[in-house]
């Protein structure tokens, strides 16, 4: 398959086939999460190195605990221990680093194309944690692994994907996880943060909600960030609520039968009403379980490991 | 004397497109006659032209030089040998440098560098408000005096339409073109790329059309207002075109000009994350190259020129968003050019015509037009030779070009600048 070693760089390139295969070996890893010794010999003596350029608690602890469960060295090399406020390129400090050396270097950058411009330039394997508004192909495939779990299939599903597309990375993975699994995908938010172009990727465009709802069977809010409103993207948060919040009444107005995911962190009250995240029809803190069993299988995938 | 000959002279000026011999004398020329005319023993050196066009060495408007200040990009030697490789004897150089080009001092700096170690000659355009920071007018008449032949703020359009107005009114006094790079920066917001498909599916920030036809319009009406000289640079989406070929026609004093790039490639260039092929204006998409193609063609674009931009691959290497934007282009030009020919959009003689006679109007220069009395500068040219761009065999000090590996016809094999040979292909 095309992806297995060297690098996971998007969900762009990949076929239906790759993306099985990393599901499927989720699949085995995430049995071991629930055995009481959570920890397989698999990566044993490999090197892995998350290099995070931005902030992040929750993926980076995710690609950590995943690395140690394979038995991996695990070294994290973050923005304000780095020698990047000393002036050091990208590529420059990725060759420092590889030659401790490291095996897998794992990527968070805010600017998008870091993880590609990476992988030009080392011969470790990169995996992409979210390179600016590019991708985030490691949070998709975890959305799609919960969406299976929960509902059994993702093919013919209709998934809406609600909020700020024009600086997510996590809706540029989803979009195109989700259509090359089969499901269709309808887009909803202001226009002012969707991205021109977004009719040409074979998506449904609205930009009201309750159309985005009328018969999704998987709703993924996204996160609205304070910034946008001090950009002037949105007026206020409250009227961001006011027209795109995810509340229960919309849902139910809608059936009521849909799941509900979100990458977090999430703002309640603004993107997601409490009730809703914390309903049974959330799979919030499923996506989160479940991102660690697919960090695992795509680590272990990028190493070399034969489909389990 | 040298006598160039057999060659097949096209000069858009005269309308000629024969075969002539040209006899050059200190510097100018001194006679253009048919085969057999002038008697080699009259020469003391003879030029075999035959086989090959004779053209007026190109006029390039929109040129980086990088000297004073960022010499490691580029120098005024090294620019002006690249500039001679590519058959271009005259350049106009940006005022972008540093210190910038604002007052007389800096002016025959140039000039002085230029003398001393150029390759081919050198015309500064100097800028048009202080420190171009877009607020008071710079000394105007002490930038003519030294030599400069317009005024830009380059890269840093001025934002202020009341200062547009101003320089605009104030360059009546010496009529030279004010050349404004037509972006408004709020509306770019940061872009690095095309606002469109392909920016969003890269996650990158995209600069749209509007940001460039928005200040266009202004300017344009400015102009109106004025009665100035309005230049615009490297036009590069449809709406542009549009506006600029409605002003030619209610007679607004307007000129405008494109590079290679954006007749040739559009946005889809930038995929993954391509930073030599990151410039501003941006790549654009195939319905605005097709309307650049078809401005060359009915004169709405005057000129053809590079907006040759050195910057070092350690530069170029390094985040999409944190590359400098710009691209090298003189020693491409020509066969780039000639594509417009080779893929029918024009005649021959109308793509020579936009990189000698028009450019060299638009500065009022006496260069790009081959006549008794006027300088030699000419490059011999192969049209119909075919060879691979390599960009690692450039005379200029960098190699950020998306045209790297491309396939072309059209070969420079000589240049003379003042009836002296500052370029022969494979005599380097």
């Amino acid at each position: 398959m095309s992806f297995r070693g060297p690098h996971l760089l998007g969900i762009r390139g990949l076929s239906r086939g790759d993306i099985e295969e990393i599901l499927d070996s989720a699949g085995t890893f995430r049995a071991v999460l629930d055995r009481d010794i959570k920890k397989v010999p698999t990566l044993r003596g490999k090197t892995i190195v998350n290099l995070f350029f931005e902030p992040s608690t929750r993926t980076r602890t995710s690609f950590e605990l995943a690395g140690k469960r394979l038995s991996a060295d695990v070294v994290n090399f973050s923005q304000s221990t780095s020698s990047v406020v000393k002036g050091e390129t990208l590529i420059d400090t990725a060759r420092t680093i590889e030659a401790m050396p490291a095996e897998i270097l794992v990527i968070r950058h805010p600017c998008s194309g870091a993880a590609e411009l990476l992988a030009r330039s080392v011969s470790a394997s990169v995996i992409n944690a979210g390179d600016g508004m590019h991708e985030h192909p490691t949070q998709a495939l975890l959305d799609l692994y919960t969406v299976r779990e929960a509902l059994g299939r993702v093919e013919g599903l209709r998934v809406a994907i609600v909020g700020d597309v024009l600086h997510s990375r996590v809706a540029r993975s989803d979009i195109l996880a989700f259509k090359t699994m089969g499901a269709s995908v309808v887009v909803c938010g202001p226009p002012t943060i969707l991205p021109p172009g977004l009719a040409e990727w074979g998506v449904d465009v609205t930009l009201r909600i309750a159309e985005a709802l009328e018969g999704a069977d998987v709703v993924i809010a996204l996160r609205m960030q304070m910034e946008r409103q001090n950009a002037g993207f949105v007026p206020s948060l409250n009227e961001y609520a006011a027209l795109y919040g995810l509340t229960r009444e919309r849902l139910d107005a809608a059936g009521g039968r849909m799941v509900v995911m979100h990458p977090g962190p999430i703002n309640r009250g603004v993107e997601i009403a409490p009730d809703v995240a914390d309903s049974a029809s959330s799979l919030i803190l499923n996506q989160v379980a479940n991102g660690m069993a697919v960090r695992m299988a795509v680590l272990y995938l990028v190493a070399g490991g034969a489909s389990a | 004397m040298i006598l160039v000959r057999g060659g097949r002279l096209i000069d858009p000026a005269s309308g000629t497109d024969a075969v002539r011999d040209l006899l050059v004398d200190g510097g100018t020329v001194l006679g253009i006659e048919e085969p057999g005319v002038i008697r080699p023993e009259a020469a003391d050196e003879v030029i075999e032209a035959a086989g090959l066009a004779v053209l007026p060495g190109l006029v390039d408007v929109h040129v980086h030089l990088r000297e004073p200040g960022f010499e490691y990009k580029e120098t005024i030697a090294s620019g002006t040998r690249a500039a001679a490789a590519g058959g271009v004897t005259s350049v106009c150089c940006m005022p972008n440098t540093r210190p910038v080009n604002d007052c007389g001092a800096v002016t025959r700096f140039i000039l002085e560098r230029a003398s001393a170690g150029g390759a081919v000659n050198v015309f500064p355009i100097g800028a048009a408000t202080k420190g171009s920071e877009g607020e008071g007018l710079s000394d105007l008449g002490e930038l003519v005096d030294s030599g400069c032949v317009a005024v830009s703020d380059d890269g840093r359009p001025i934002g202020s339409p009341a200062v547009m107005r101003r320089v605009l009114e104030y360059s009546r006094i010496f009529d030279i073109p004010v050349v404004n790079h037509c972006e408004d920066l709020g509306l770019s917001a940061g872009g690095v790329m095309n606002e469109g498909k392909t920016a969003s599916a890269l996650g990158l920030r995209g600069i749209p059309c509007a940001s460039e036809e928005v200040m266009a319009r202004r300017d344009i009406a400015l102009a109106e207002l004025t009665g100035a000289r309005l230049h615009v640079a490297h036009v590069s989406t449809a709406g542009a075109v549009r506006a600029l070929r409605e002003a030619k026609a209610r007679g607004v004093r307007v000129s405008a000009e494109t590079c290679p790039h954006y007749f040739l490639l559009t946005d889809e260039a930038v995929d993954r994350y391509n930073t030599n092929a990151k410039m501003n204006p941006p790549l654009r998409s195939a319905q605005d190259r097709q309307a650049i193609r078809e401005g060359l063609a009915d004169g709405t674009i005057d000129a053809i020129c590079t907006d040759h931009a050195p910057h070092q691959a350690d530069e170029k290497e390094v985040e999409f968003d944190r590359a400098p934007f710009g691209i090298v282009g003189l020693e491409t030009l020509l066969p780039l050019s000639l594509v417009l020919w080779r893929e029918g959009f024009m005649p021959l003689m109308d793509v020579v015509r936009r990189l000698t006679q028009a450019p060299a109007e638009i500065m009022k220069l006496d260069r790009g037009r081959l006549a008794p009395g006027l300088p030699a500068d000419l490059a011999l040219v192969d049209l119909d030779a075919e060879y691979r761009v390599d960009a690692s065999l450039f005379h200029g000090k960098t190699r950020n070009t998306p045209f790297d590996g491309w396939t072309v016809r059209g070969r420079v094999e000589r240049t003379l600048a003042g009836g002296v040979t500052v370029y022969r292909r494979g005599h380097e």
